[in-house]
């Protein structure tokens, strides 16, 4: 199964040395065969005595994190969908795409994006999946964004990253979550461990975390808004990912941990309802649109929300249903984002209200549209697949009558309602999409273009999806018990395979509501002017695109603020801000653990030589605040430094007491030199605001060091080493002064490192006076 | 005598960072003398002011005070010459190429 993943990522690097002939053959023709050799591998795995297949391949075993594989009913189904739909799509693009277009970066885009979509469905490892998981999200961010000199594209394929990486992530938590509760890293591992999970007190994080990463990828409300934008991507790429697979990733996500948190009562209340509501919300939204991609992108979301619906119903037979829709969504909607690809082309406008009467023009392209759209809507034709699916969606939703919570029990009420309201605007857009379309007026000299029957190697693909809408419909099943029931098994765990028959008889209640749904769909569409106005009010202001741009833009202008605001260029209120959470950051420490401590034992005599040499210090290091003029400063900063050495000849440090007078000499006669070549001072005055917080500053500093000192002072745990070099000074390090053996004999390399200190410094101050200024080098 | 020091010490870096955050470069260059001087003293201090004789041997002497703060002070006090010369001749040079010595001028571009 490795080589599933493995082709296309080889492939990819092959991709821009074979476009480079991309004038004599187009590029897609290579990458043709890939999805299709995939995809008919994996066909041999249809058949009733299928069981599931595992192969593992090491990749980090020490993290337990490898390459494992694991093909049962549901990952066939997808692998499937995948490759299959693959194949016809760059198929179709061979046809859609010129030649003159950046087609190495199209075909290496969409065959990573496959390489990682397949990966999603085929891992049983959390981070695996993850992984390619995230590989998705980056290809299809890639992927909208191709055109990438329009502005709505990148608009597009920023948006859907956000979200989706969003949601991707916060998957990643609740893998994270799962891996430690169950200390496995398998998805199959996991569902054996199901009751240690149950009960554990993390359970609603991941089932939050997961479901987020789920809706986002699957655009359940409100996470939807991304998939409306992301049509600004080549309509092959529309058909692929956002009709047919990676938003099938969050179903595919949702069903695979279906049998860990099914059992839950959440888990049905979550998602059904956002399921429910996605659909309502899609399909009435849908009715809206004027473009043609809009329309099908919210048909689109509508349409994951019934499935995802049905997998939050968990009943047998809402899982056939849901892995039967998924099937069938696949089909009918990949063909209809063909054929509005085809309307664009030909005629080179999407917008329904230019277009009109193309039936004459187009008749292939309306045929496919009306099998597409009718088995959309879900219309009782027996040749259509959709509406055998949205028949069992409707008996699934009637059929929830399990012992339930109150607020779970009211809620099976109300599904059947919501599911015929939300089917009713489903069957709406779908006869505008057909009829606004195809029939009525002629417009064709308001055309861009003067619109033709497409080449017939663009109908192909859609030709073949169609035909497998009427296979489907005319025999629902064919592919029950060899395909589907394994699907159906691994979700909910249970084999079943439903007879599908077409003639329930009148008295079936989910044949009444498909009635109703006509019925009631067709006098909606008569009467569509009358409408219009309500369409227009609801939902008005309250839009969900508006409010991701607020934050969006909000988050950027704040953190703008925020950071102005204390990154102000100003080093003085950096230097003032360090310090001063220093010092509250070590008071409140040493307050809380009573680091302060205060002995008087072990302290050194107080002479007056020593005390007075402490107040002129003292009176100096004051004076260097209150000098109004700067020599005075700097006058006064050299009485501290002749001070300092004063205390080292007391205290016994001769060599000490040599370096910092020669020392201090040479720094204050540089202060002075400094001071005459600084520019003419002027005296600048403080505002007695920032005095003081100045002043609370530094004496806060102050203290602290203050007591710091005091305390270590008091607190002196062990003896000095100096015993050690006083007693070896002489034998080892050939030396009487044992100041000058520690430097340069047994402390040698800090020596060492401070001369070459010295070094740098006298270099870098040659370097600073003899490059020309910029100026006089011009 | 050595909670005296620590005051001292205390005392030099409060007015040490008072000085730092000052507009003028000059008061800057003062504050980090102050400073430097202030973590001297706290060296000595914590090395112990009790008598002793300096540490140069002598078959007379028993006592001696302690070499090793000696040794790191000396290392600390020629570093720090170091870094003040480099600093005053930063400030000759970027006062005289900016035409300011004022530190509230003294700012990066917008958005650098």
């Amino acid at each position: 199964m490795i080589f599933a993943v493995l082709l296309p990522l080889l492939i990819a690097c092959l991709i821009p040395f074979l476009s480079k002939v991309k004038h004599k053959i187009h590029t897609g023709i290579f990458v043709f065969f890939i999805p299709l050799i995939i995809f008919l591998y994996f066909i041999q795995f249809i058949g009733t005595n299928f069981s599931p297949v595992r192969q593992t391949y090491q990749w980090i075993p020490s993290l337990s994190i490898n390459f494992d594989f694991y093909l049962d009913g549901l990952s066939l189904l997808f692998v499937l969908l995948i490759s299959g739909i693959g194949a016809l799509v760059v198929l179709y693009s061979i046809y859609y795409l010129d030649k003159t277009e950046q087609l190495g970066h199209f075909y290496v885009y969409l065959i990573l994006f496959m390489a990682g979509m397949l990966g999603v469905v085929l891992s049983d490892n959390v981070f695996v999946m993850y992984t390619f998981w995230e590989l998705t999200s980056i290809s299809s961010f890639l992927l909208i964004g191709y055109w990438h000199f329009n502005e709505r594209s990148r608009y597009g394929a920023l948006k859907s990253m956000l979200i989706t990486i969003f949601g991707g992530l916060s998957m990643f938590g609740g893998f994270i979550l799962l891996s430690v509760i169950t200390d496995t890293t398998s998805i199959q591992a996991m569902i054996e461990q199901k009751s240690v999970i149950l009960n554990s007190p993390y359970l609603p994080l991941i089932l939050v975390f997961i479901l987020l990463g789920a809706f986002t990828k699957s655009a359940q409300f409100p996470f939807h808004i991304w998939l409306p934008d992301a049509m600004e991507a080549p309509t092959p790429v529309s058909a692929y990912l956002h009709s047919a697979t990676m938003v099938k990733a969050g179903l595919f996500l949702v069903a695979r941990f279906s049998p860990i948190l099914a059992d839950y009562e959440w888990f049905f209340i979550i998602v059904s309802i956002a399921g429910i509501v996605t659909l309502c919300w899609g399909s009435y939204m849908a009715v809206k649109q004027t473009d043609l991609k809009a329309i099908l992108a919210f048909s689109t979301i509508s349409q994951l929300g019934m499935i995802m619906a049905m997998l939050g119903f968990g009943t047998k037979v809402a899982v056939f249903a849901a892995v039967f829709h998924i099937l069938n969504h696949a089909t009918f909607k990949g063909s209809l984002f063909m054929v509005a690809g085809i309307v664009d082309h030909e005629t080179g406008t999407r917008d329904i209200r230019k277009l009109g009467g193309l039936l004459t023009f187009m008749p292939i392209t309306a045929t496919l549209a009306f099998f597409g759209t009718f088995s959309m809507a879900g219309v009782p034709f027996p040749f259509l697949n959709g509406f055998y699916s949205k028949e069992l969606f409707f008996q699934s939703s009637l059929g929830l009558n399990e012992n339930v919570g109150s607020f779970a029990s009211f809620l099976i009420d109300i599904i059947p309602v919501l599911a015929v309201f939300g089917s009713i605007f489903t069957f709406v857009y779908s006869m505008y999409f057909f009829f606004g379309v195809f029939s009525g007026r002629k417009k064709e000299k308001q055309l861009p273009k003067k619109p033709h029957e497409a080449p017939i190697g663009m109908l192909l693909s859609p030709i073949i999806l169609v035909g497998l809408v009427i296979i489907i419909g005319l025999f629902p099943n064919l592919v029950n018990g060899s395909f589907l029931a394994h699907t159906a098994e691994a979700i909910s765990g249970e084999a079943f395979h439903p007879h599908i028959v077409y003639w329930h008889g009148w008295k079936k209640p989910a044949f009444i509501m498909s009635l109703i749904v006509v019925v009631l769909g067709t006098l909606l569409v008569l009467t569509r002017k009358k409408w219009n106005a309500v369409y227009r009010i609801l939902p008005g202001k309250l839009s969900l695109n508006k409010t991701y741009d607020v934050i969006v833009d909000k988050l950027d202008v704040y953190s703008n603020q925020v950071t102005n605001f204390y990154m102000n260029g100003s080093l003085r209120l950096y230097v003032a801000l360090i310090l001063g959470t220093t010092a509250i950051v070590t008071f409140t420490f040493m307050l809380l653990t009573g680091g302060f401590t205060i002995g008087f034992d072990n302290l050194a005599d107080i002479t007056p030589i020593e005390i007075s040499v402490v107040v002129v210090m003292m009176v100096a290091a004051l004076a260097t605040i209150f000098a109004k003029h700067n020599v005075a400063a700097i006058l006064v900063l050299g009485v501290v430094g002749y001070g300092i050495s004063i205390l080292f000849v007391i205290y016994r440090a001769p060599d000490l007491a040599l370096t910092q007078l020669i020392i201090e000499t040479v720094t204050v006669a540089l202060f002075l030199l400094c001071f005459f070549h600084l520019p003419k001072m002027q005296v600048r005055k403080e505002s007695g605001k920032s005095k003081l917080i100045n002043a609370v500053i530094s004496v806060a500093f102050g203290a602290m060091m203050t007591l710091i000192g005091i305390s270590a002072h008091t607190s002196n745990w062990f003896d000095s080493i100096a015993e050690y070099f006083l007693k070896t000074s002489h034998k080892l390090g050939g030396g009487d002064n044992v100041v000058n053996v520690i430097l340069v004999d047994m402390r040698g390399l800090d020596t060492m490192f401070e001369i070459t200190v010295l070094g740098i410094a006298a270099l870098a101050i040659f370097g600073l006076i003899k490059i020309k200024r910029k100026k006089e080098a011009e | 005598m050595e909670i005296v020091t620590c005051i001292l010490a205390g005392l030099l870096f409060a007015t040490a960072i008072y000085n730092l955050l000052q507009k003028q470069l000059i008061r800057i260059i003062i504050g980090t003398g102050l400073l430097s001087h202030g973590a001297h003293l706290f060296i000595l201090t914590m090395g112990g002011l009790k008598g002793g004789k300096s540490p140069i041997l002598n078959e007379d002497v028993s006592n001696y005070t302690d070499p090793l703060p000696q040794a790191l002070i000396l290392t600390s006090i020629v570093i720090s010459f170091g870094i003040t010369s480099l600093l005053l001749v930063l400030a000759y040079r970027a006062a005289n190429d900016n035409g300011t010595d004022n530190m509230d001028q003294l700012r990066g571009n917008k958005n650098e």
